[in-house]
């Protein structure tokens, strides 16, 4: 820092006076713009709270001369919303459901709304092109591989009931037979090695043949005696290539010797005024057209 | 007499926290419990072992510039701290599998996000503000700092809140309340820090020998004033437990929402604007080598600012439980705000009127001026977003986090790093700086990392706005949130980008000022660090 005083670069405007540690302070108005601004924002300011609910009172705040009220706009345009789609919506939830997809303009619309509903409460999940997480045991939704059926009636009683949510449907558990002591260590190993043997993976031959007499007696109630799965309980088809947790040595010793019973709310968690039966049937359709949707009998 | 209370009052504390850590019920508060111990039976031998020794005289004349130095060193220290963690949390963000599995429930983003804030909000801003704000006092009242050792007391005292709030993050101690996280027994703590760096502040302004109080001195008075009033409302709560870390609190629902954001927003407008203002006022002026533009300025934006932003709180929760009329006025005092926190940028500015030359060859007037101008560009980016109709599509969004993070890079860490340039040489007693290569490099360092950092952040900020409110024909939103998450990816990395150059800026700052307090050049002529009698 040099050292020479300040006092000699003096503006026209003058100084205060004032010196602290050597520094002082020049005379120089207001800026008239800034002035003039801020004063601009003030006045603003005050025909802004004329106009708009602002002043709090003994009871309540005024109103505004426009009478504006932000939960009154919401209101107003949920409303106009619902009053627009009223009558599609009473055509939804009058239609039979494999009957909906022969009316265009319904499709559309069933198509539109059930993908925002999918994308708001079941792409957590199952991801938001649906392509599920095998990782946490979310199925894809994509493919025609189906635990509790894939035609339009059997995917919205799922949606309505959720998946293991209560006793009304969608229940069966996959045992724990390790954990339970229904198998043994050794027994699990040789299950192990026969699944992958029916699914035409790489697999222990010396295990799979005494495995195929485990399985008869312990999992083909389920998973039935060729292993294609039952859909009724939500038994997995177990011969092709589609795993719903995965195929390998220790995802299928830790399904079979933990068991697995993966959970959906009903709606996907959505509370029945946030997601109606006209939404659910929406969304049925959705997931029905996604690719892998099976027509109805 | 004086000095055997001491030894037993410190003595008393550290048996009462071996005892609390003894019953803690929680991690956190046992952590706490020790840290406390440990550090009140340092200052329990350190007063043991003075107690005897024959007594320095204490001096009385003088600068009280150790605990300046002490300020310095802790706001560089913790300020490549909180860059870091800002840096290392940016990243997660971009690339979610660091937050490893191994630290989950320790260092996942949830934990750290306070820790970063309240790092170089509290941390490195408030070492920053406690430090110059001593300094400055000093300088502008011809005053030794009133109060003796108080002053030591503060800095331990602020920085073993610092120590305490950091930990609390980690073990998951928190009020869940924005930049109030801290629970109960360490707001206690602060409150009473904060009641003697009043007490140091304002008893030095009293035996101050100049006839008026330096422009400075006001910022810096409100600043330590009002945060002492937000934090103590903002923080009534009662603990469950004496001891345990957590705590219920007072206020409930739509009413603790707002005492959260009228505290949330003077926390913003006193502790990063009118503290920093007082800083801009003694080191731009001091550096430039030129007298404040002008007076009159300077009164009438003071007042319009502490007296305008005190109200404008509310607009932190439009379209929220919040009625309409408590909105609207959030709103138009944000925007009457405007020119009041403006005057603070043009007095700045046209102070250096007269001394642009200096742009070209001093760095440190640089980057004063880039602080300014940052200032002068988020004080209107702020009124605007509060402004009901652009805050529905702003809000939530990563444009309020770009917002926060011009005024708070931009504005707060420039004009601290000039401070810092400033201080070092003078503390320390050295012709000049180690290198100005090296600030030129940190200046330029800093400003492509903010200007990488907010312009990612107004991208993916209005990008995620108007993805969330897209919706078709009939009335039924286009986008899931995963797609806008998915969408932000590329941005940022940007923005974790600007978050590396920031903090290498920093990191050669510390390094440069480590230098010139080791190995700079001893000043030639004795400084006259006397107090002047003037």
């Amino acid at each position: 820092m040099s050292k020479q005083p300040v006092k000699k670069k003096k503006d026209e405007v003058g100084t205060t006076g004032h010196s602290w540690d050597g520094i002082e302070e020049l005379n120089n108005p207001m800026p008239r713009w800034w002035l003039w601004t801020f004063y601009g924002c003030v006045i603003w300011a005050l025909i802004y709270t004329v106009l708009y609910p602002a002043w709090p009172l003994v009871n309540g705040a005024t109103a505004g001369l426009l009478g504006k009220s932000t939960r009154a706009d919401v209101a107003a345009e949920i409303v106009r919303f619902e009053d627009a789609n009223a009558a599609i919506k009473a055509k939804l939830v009058e239609t039979e459901l494999p009957d909906i997809a022969k009316d265009p303009e319904l499709l559309s619309y069933a198509q539109n709304a059930g993908g925002a509903v999918f994308r708001t409460w079941c792409a957590q999940c199952h991801g938001a092109g649906a392509q599920g997480a095998q990782a946490a045991g979310y199925p894809s939704l994509l493919d025609d591989s189906w635990l509790w059926g894939g035609t339009i009636e059997e995917i919205h009683t799922t949606i309505s009931y959720g998946i293991r949510h209560n006793d009304d449907s969608r229940f069966g558990d996959m045992l724990a037979f390790g954990r339970d002591e229904l198998l043994t260590e050794d027994e699990v190993a040789q299950v192990v090695a026969y699944v992958q043997k029916i699914s035409d993976q790489e697999h222990d031959a010396a295990l799979a043949a005494p495995g195929e007499t485990i399985y008869m007696d312990n999992c083909a109630s389920c998973h039935m005696e060729d292993g294609k799965g039952e859909i009724s309980v939500g038994a997995p088809n177990l011969t092709d290539a589609i795993w719903l947790y995965g195929g390998d040595d220790v995802t299928l010793t830790e399904t079979i010797w933990n068991g697995r019973g993966g959970v959906m709310p009903p709606r996907g968690g959505a509370p029945e005024s946030a997601v109606d039966e006209a939404m659910v049937r929406a969304v049925s359709t959705y997931v029905h057209g996604l690719g892998g949707g099976v027509q109805s009998e | 007499m004086w000095d055997y209370a001491k030894i037993a009052l410190v003595g008393l504390v550290a048996l009462c926290a071996a005892i609390a850590a003894n019953y803690a019920r929680d991690a956190a508060y046992l952590v706490h419990a020790i840290i406390i111990m440990l550090a009140s039976g340092v200052a329990f031998v350190w007063l043991v072992r003075q107690i005897d020794e024959p007594k320095a005289v204490a001096e009385t004349t003088g600068y009280m510039d150790g605990v300046v130095r002490y300020g310095v060193i802790a706001t560089s220290f913790w300020g490549v701290v909180g860059f870091l963690a800002g840096t290392f949390i940016a990243f997660q963000l971009a690339f979610p599998v660091l937050n490893f599995e191994w630290a989950q429930g320790y260092a996942n983003f949830g934990r750290l996000r306070p820790l970063h804030t309240s790092a170089v909000i509290f941390a490195f801003g408030g070492n920053a503000l406690i430090a110059t704000s001593f300094y400055v006092v000093q300088r502008t009242s011809a005053a030794r700092l009133w109060g003796g050792n108080l002053a030591w007391f503060v800095f331990w005292g602020y920085n073993l809140f610092i120590v305490l709030a950091a930990t609390g993050y980690l073990l998951g101690a928190t009020q869940s309340k924005e930049y109030a996280e801290p629970e109960w027994y360490v707001d206690i703590w602060l409150t009473i820090v904060w009641v003697a760096y009043l007490a140091v502040f304002l008893g030095t302004i009293l035996k101050r020998q100049e006839k008026h109080i330096y422009v400075a001195n006001w910022f810096y008075l409100s600043f330590i004033v009002t945060v002492a009033m937000l934090h103590l409302v903002n923080n009534l709560s009662l603990p469950v437990s004496i001891f345990g870390a957590k705590s219920v609190q007072l206020f409930s629902g739509v009413q603790d929402a707002m005492t959260q954001w009228w505290y949330g927003h003077n926390a913003v407008g006193f502790f990063l604007t009118a503290g920093f203002l007082g800083m801009m006022y003694y080191f731009v002026p001091k550096q430039a080598e030129r007298p404040v533009f002008s007076y009159k300025l300077s009164i009438i934006h003071f007042w319009a600012l502490i007296f305008l932003y005190i109200w404008a709180g509310p607009h932190h929760l439009h379209y929220t439980a919040l009625p309409d009329w408590a909105a609207t006025l959030g709103m138009v005092f944000s925007i009457m705000l405007w020119m009041p926190s403006w005057g603070g940028m043009i007095n700045g500015l046209m102070t250096l009127s007269g001394a642009w030359d200096k742009l070209r060859t001093d760095p440190i007037i640089r980057m004063m001026v880039v602080s300014i101008g940052f200032y002068g560009m988020s004080t209107f980016e702020g009124p605007m977003m509060s402004i009901k109709a652009v805050n529905s599509l702003s809000h939530y969004t990563d444009w309020t986090i770009g917002h926060v993070h011009s005024g708070a890079l931009g504005w707060n860490g420039m004009i601290t790093f000039g401070a810092l340039y400033f201080l070092v040489p003078k503390l320390w007693n050295r012709e000049r700086l180690y290198s100005l290569a090296a600030v030129n490099w940190h200046f330029w360092l800093a400003t492509i990392g903010i200007v990488l950092y907010a312009a990612s952040m107004w991208v993916t900020g209005i990008m995620e706005g108007l993805m969330w409110r897209e919706v078709d024909a009939n009335g039924f939103l286009v986008n899931s949130f995963a797609d806008t998450v998915a969408a932000k990816f590329p941005m940022y990395v940007v923005r974790g980008l600007g978050g590396v150059m920031y903090l290498t800026g920093a990191i050669i700052m510390v390094v440069n000022l480590w230098l010139t307090a080791t190995r700079g050049e001893p000043k030639a002529a004795a400084a006259p660090i006397a107090a002047p009698a003037e």
